[in-house]
């Protein structure tokens, strides 16, 4: 954009300034409120005041350390164990010609039709058949059902629209099809495979039906389940101000995740790899 | 709260995994009951001090699990474990309206309670007995009432009203009159108006008011397009956009407790739990709040309020029944219920304790609406069953189509009908 | 409507998952285009199959017996209460003539008007949004990394919670938003948002392209970035017009990651539930088919029904996804890469 002209330069950060603005507001006014309590609730501030109790008192009144973790391992074995069941499928629906691909990549997509309601009492019996209930890999198992069509789907995309050439030289080379994955196809997918998975770790940690269903003590919930659990003194109250200060915690990060893979990607593609 | 470990580390250092793992080491002959009880701060406390000081006496040991603050939420999660047969569980805190929804997977409590259920208020332990079986004890109980603010009331010379007509005037009047002086936020009521189970409960309540049954009645039969019922429903469609603002079409008891505590409203229908709050240190309203029985459905209606609160049942899947049984015996017993009142406000199921000087003193408004809480209005669980939610629902909706001006009372309770009939004819 | 006989074939025998027996016979019809390909062409299908095996069984583990379940039990009265004790009453719970059933229910009608309205308006503000937002982002400007970051946030919080702020924010007499818009002079009364019949769903449609904007962002995004710079390069020294080289390079390009990207958003659309859930509860105003078939199966305990709900869900969101992928021609097959 070195070579734009100034009204045009200025009407662009404009609208970058609106998309953050319009991004971050809620964010900022969760901040805002978590620094609330009791009656200051109720009356409308756009200035926070500082005061850090609601934050310990997260940390004081359960595991949320622990919770936290359980959201990281979850996501993360969810998301890895997609990327790699997606990326070698991927590759046969994208790069094989073979009949039915078609009706697979429907088949695949029809898992995700369904409600999440609809499933959970099949998938409640499922993992107190297999043992795996109140444990977190009940929860990996499930969440598999949100990720792995999306991964699917998304990578098979995206390996479609990388040109012929990339492979035929291999194969020519006497390269097997596990190879041409990691060696060929890996390094070129990178932004792909990172905004794919960003994504799916994003809706794995915020997963909330599965994580309040199959799990039962406080030892074994993820974050949403945690937040939805904290609560006032009474039945009816809400601790407004402690779960603004949960959720701008659990919120940091994903942040930092996500600033982390900025560089993969941005820096993914350079033109030189790809020749369309 | 759900410092699951903090307790087990009185007695298993470093148990982290699994609570359920780790007792392996207890005696073979005592018991590990899990109970859920409360979701939330002060209530999940009183549970664990009452269960451990129970589990010293006994030799037992308890753990806790705590399950989500929305009773839709908790129900959803107790039925998918009763329904898979599950022991996670030993002990439930079920709601009011819950006995017949799930009291097919609990077992008999009579045979464990040496006739203490006699002691409480009888129309809660029939609402628990389910085909002659003693299906939950009460553990506390709850009725809708009505807050005003008394600083207004005596500013303008007026007596907290007794019907629904005197509170319309009087809310209508005072914010006017507030209004004019500059709180342009004022409102003369506030009530639950969102299509949830707390809609039923406040349309419940006028309707009774006026003498208009309880939608359906004893016998099964539906009752609910009477007169009465829509000359109630049709006032409380008058008060919106006059003295009730059209949020409160999506108001639960927080949104509404928010308002009235904020100072912009006069009158406000809610929970008992409300009280401690509203006179809590930092509210703009401390000291300026009272609290009355709900008013009449005109001069020769009556005052009602919708039944609440809770008991304890015990799963027919427990693997300790006889301890898990003895744990609920404890906890509803009379010096546990008085111990809860007097720490935190929570209403004895037992007659006597609305006599007893030590509750008085901590609650003074037991007392005065001790006739609310014992004539309150049950909902319709009993004879609907497990279709009691389809009740509810179809209820909430005629309602809050009256009080959204798409439907009048008239025309709304017809069509209720016709849907309790469509409903009936798969049995209730 | 082959597809869900796919998929009920694909979850009845969850060993032998769907589309395989398809996969295994030797490809005739992939003719192969050059002589001598053949052996290379067989070892392809052959590698191609071992890659398909371990997703398509993890698949038909996960999703094949819940599915299944729902299926099945959509044609039965089954209850919560007493799960295992149950009759087949055939279609009885889709219509019959006693008590209606789905079909004859006005609730679930509106349910269905009320979803794809819903689903239609957000994905397409969503949609553009995001195709703006990527646009953006995909320049090189000082501080992309921290806008990147800053506007995947909505899509960080969790909807639960996400969910329950909006219905803060939009209370209205101490919601922000009716207090900005009081300050600033647009509106001289406040406004009900979630309350009001005629803004509720604006409000849930507000909400929702707030939260899942940056989802799309971050796709079309992904799929420009994996556009090949050169057609760029040439295209500006040929000095064509910057909207020129959008709408005939730009978007022809990347139109297989956003039609990828409209799919799941608008079957996620078509789901909807805890949203609405949070924001206005069960009100029959904003009601969707999820919320409609959670009520049946949670609150009312109807297993039978409320599966039947789910299972018509599932026919819906099948139809509109296979009319969107003929008429957006969705590459499907692959045959045109």
């Amino acid at each position: 954009m070195t070579h734009w002209s100034l009204p045009s330069k200025i009407g662009f950060y404009v609208l970058l300034l609106a998309i953050a603005v319009f991004a971050l507001f809620p964010f900022y006014y969760a901040i805002v409120s978590s620094f609330k309590s009791g009656a200051e609730l109720f009356t409308v501030d756009l200035l926070p005041s500082w005061n850090f109790e609601n934050y310990f008192a997260v940390f004081r009144e359960q595991p949320f350390a622990r919770n936290i973790l359980n959201s990281i391992i979850v996501a993360t074995v969810v998301v890895a164990i997609s990327l790699c069941l997606a990326v070698t499928a991927s590759f046969a629906l994208a790069r094989v010609n073979f009949r039915g691909r078609g009706l697979l990549l429907l088949t695949v997509l029809s898992v995700s039709m369904f409600p999440q309601v609809a499933v959970l009492s099949g998938m409640f019996e499922l993992i107190r058949g297999l043992g795996l209930y109140n444990s977190l890999g009940g929860l990996m198992l499930a969440n598999l059902i949100l990720t792995l069509p999306f991964t699917v789907w998304v990578l098979t995309t995206f390996m479609r629209q990388l040109p012929k050439e990339l492979e035929e030289a291999a194969y020519v080379d006497g390269a097997t099809p596990l190879e041409i994955v990691t060696k060929v196809f890996l390094p070129v997918l990178w932004p792909a495979l990172v905004t794919t998975g960003l994504l799916a770790f994003i809706a794995a940690w915020n997963e909330f039906l599965f994580a309040l269903t199959f799990t039962l003590s406080n030892e074994m919930r993820t974050v949403p389940v945690a937040i939805a659990l904290i609560t006032g003194g009474s039945q009816y109250e809400l601790p407004w101000g402690n779960i603004m200060a949960a959720s701008v915690i659990v919120t940091v990060p994903l942040i930092i995740l996500v600033l982390i893979f900025q560089r993969k990607i941005i820096g993914g593609l350079t033109a030189g790899a790809v020749k369309g | 709260m759900r410092r699951i470990d903090r307790y087990l580390g009185a007695v298993f250092a470093g148990a982290t995994f699994t609570v359920f793992s780790a007792f392996a080491v207890t005696p073979s002959q005592a018991a590990t009951v899990s109970i859920s009880c409360g979701a939330v701060g002060q209530e999940l406390e009183l549970c664990r001090t009452g269960a451990e000081a129970w589990a010293k006496d006994t030799g037992n040991e308890v753990v806790i699990v705590s399950t989500p603050n929305s009773s839709t939420e908790r129900l959803a999660l107790y039925q998918q474990i009763l329904s898979a047969g599950g022991s996670d569980i030993d002990v439930y805190q079920i709601d009011v309206i819950w006995p017949g929804i799930l009291g097919s997977h609990f077992i008999d409590l009579a045979p464990y309670t040496d006739g203490a259920q006699d002691a409480h208020f009888p129309a809660i332990v029939e609402n628990n007995t389910i085909d002659g079986e003693l299906k939950a004890m009460p553990w506390f109980t709850d009725a809708g009432v009505l807050y005003y603010r008394k600083d207004l009331l005596e500013k303008h010379g007026m007596a907290p009203p007794t019907t629904w007509s005197d509170m319309a005037d009087a809310g209508a009047k005072i914010q006017k009159a507030e209004r004019d002086e500059g709180n342009d936020r004022m409102y003369g009521y506030v009530f639950q108006g969102r299509a949830y189970e707390g809609l039923t409960c406040n349309a419940l309540e006028w309707v009774d008011s006026y003498g208009g049954g309880e939608i359906i009645d004893a016998n099964g039969e539906i009752t609910i397009n009477n007169p009465q019922a829509i000359a109630a429903l049709d006032e409380a469609g008058s008060w919106m956009n006059e003295i009730v603002p059209e949020g409160v079409l999506n108001y639960a008891e927080e949104e509404a407790r928010g308002v009235f505590q904020s100072g912009n409203a006069v009158f406000m229908r809610n929970w008992p739990y409300a009280w401690a709050l509203a006179n809590s240190a930092d509210s703009p309203v401390k000291d300026k709040v009272g609290v009355v029985a709900l008013p009449k459905g005109g001069a020769d209606g009556k005052s009602t309020g919708t039944l609440g609160g809770w008991q304890l049942a015990v799963a027919k899947y427990s693997d300790n029944q006889d301890a898990a049984a003895d744990l609920v015996r404890y906890l509803t017993s009379e010096k546990e219920q008085k111990r809860r009142a007097i720490e935190a406000s929570y209403n004895p199921t037992i007659k006597a304790l609305y006599e007893d000087e030590e509750v008085l003193a901590a609650n003074p408004f037991f007392g005065s609406l001790y006739d609310t809480f014992v004539n309150a209005v049950a909902r319709p669980s009993r004879p609907t069953g497990d279709k009691y939610n389809r009740v509810s629902s179809a209820f909430w909706n005629a309602s809050h189509a009256v009080l959204s001006g798409k439907q009048s009372a008239t025309d709304a309770l017809a069509d209720l009908e016709n849907q309790l009939k469509s409903v009936k004819r798969r049995g209730w | 409507m082959a597809q869900g006989d796919v998929a009920s074939t694909g979850v009845k025998r969850p060993p032998v998952p769907a589309g395989q027996a398809g996969a295994g016979r030797p490809p005739k019809a992939a003719a192969t285009r050059r002589s001598g390909g053949s052996e290379l062409t067989r070892a392809k299908i052959r590698s191609a199959v071992l890659f398909l095996l371990p997703m398509m069984i993890v698949l038909a583990l996960v999703a094949g017996w819940p599915l299944g379940r729902t299926i099945y039990f959509a044609f039965t009265n089954a209850t919560l209460n007493d799960i295992n004790n149950y009759e087949f009453i055939g279609f009885d719970n889709f219509y019959n003539s006693e008590w209606g059933g789905l079909l004859k229910d006005p609730q679930w009608w509106n349910a269905v008007w009320n979803t794809i309205w819903f689903a239609t308006i957000s994905v397409t503000l969503e949609t553009v949004l995001g195709l703006i937002v990527a646009l953006a982002l995909n320049m090189r400007f000082p501080g992309r990394g921290i806008v990147r970051a800053a506007v995947l946030i909505p899509w960080a919080i969790p909807t639960i919670v996400s969910a329950q702020m909006w219905g803060w924010m939009l209370h209205d007499q101490f919601g922000v938003i009716n207090a900005m818009l009081l300050g600033i002079g647009i509106i001289s009364q406040p406004i009900a948002w979630t309350a009001n019949p005629d803004t509720a769903m604006l409000a849930v449609v507000m909400v929702d392209v707030w939260k899942t904007t940056p989802f799309m962002a971050l796709l079309i995004l992904a799929g420009l970035q994996m556009l090949p710079s050169d057609c760029y390069e040439s295209a500006r020294v040929d000095g064509i017009a910057p909207w020129k080289v959008f709408f005939r390079v730009t978007l022809p390009l990347v139109y297989p990651a956003i039609a990828v990207a409209v799919i799941f958003r608008a079957l996620d659309a078509l789901r909807i539930f805890d949203l609405i859930y949070v924001l206005t509860s069960n009100s029959a105003d904003t009601m969707s088919m999820s919320v409609y078939a959670r009520q049946q199966l949670v609150d009312f305990q109807d297993v039978g029904y409320g599966s039947a709900a789910s299972t018509a869900l599932f026919l819906i969101i099948a139809l509109l996804t296979v009319v969107y992928i003929i008429a957006g021609k969705v590459d499907l097959s692959g045959e045109k890469s």
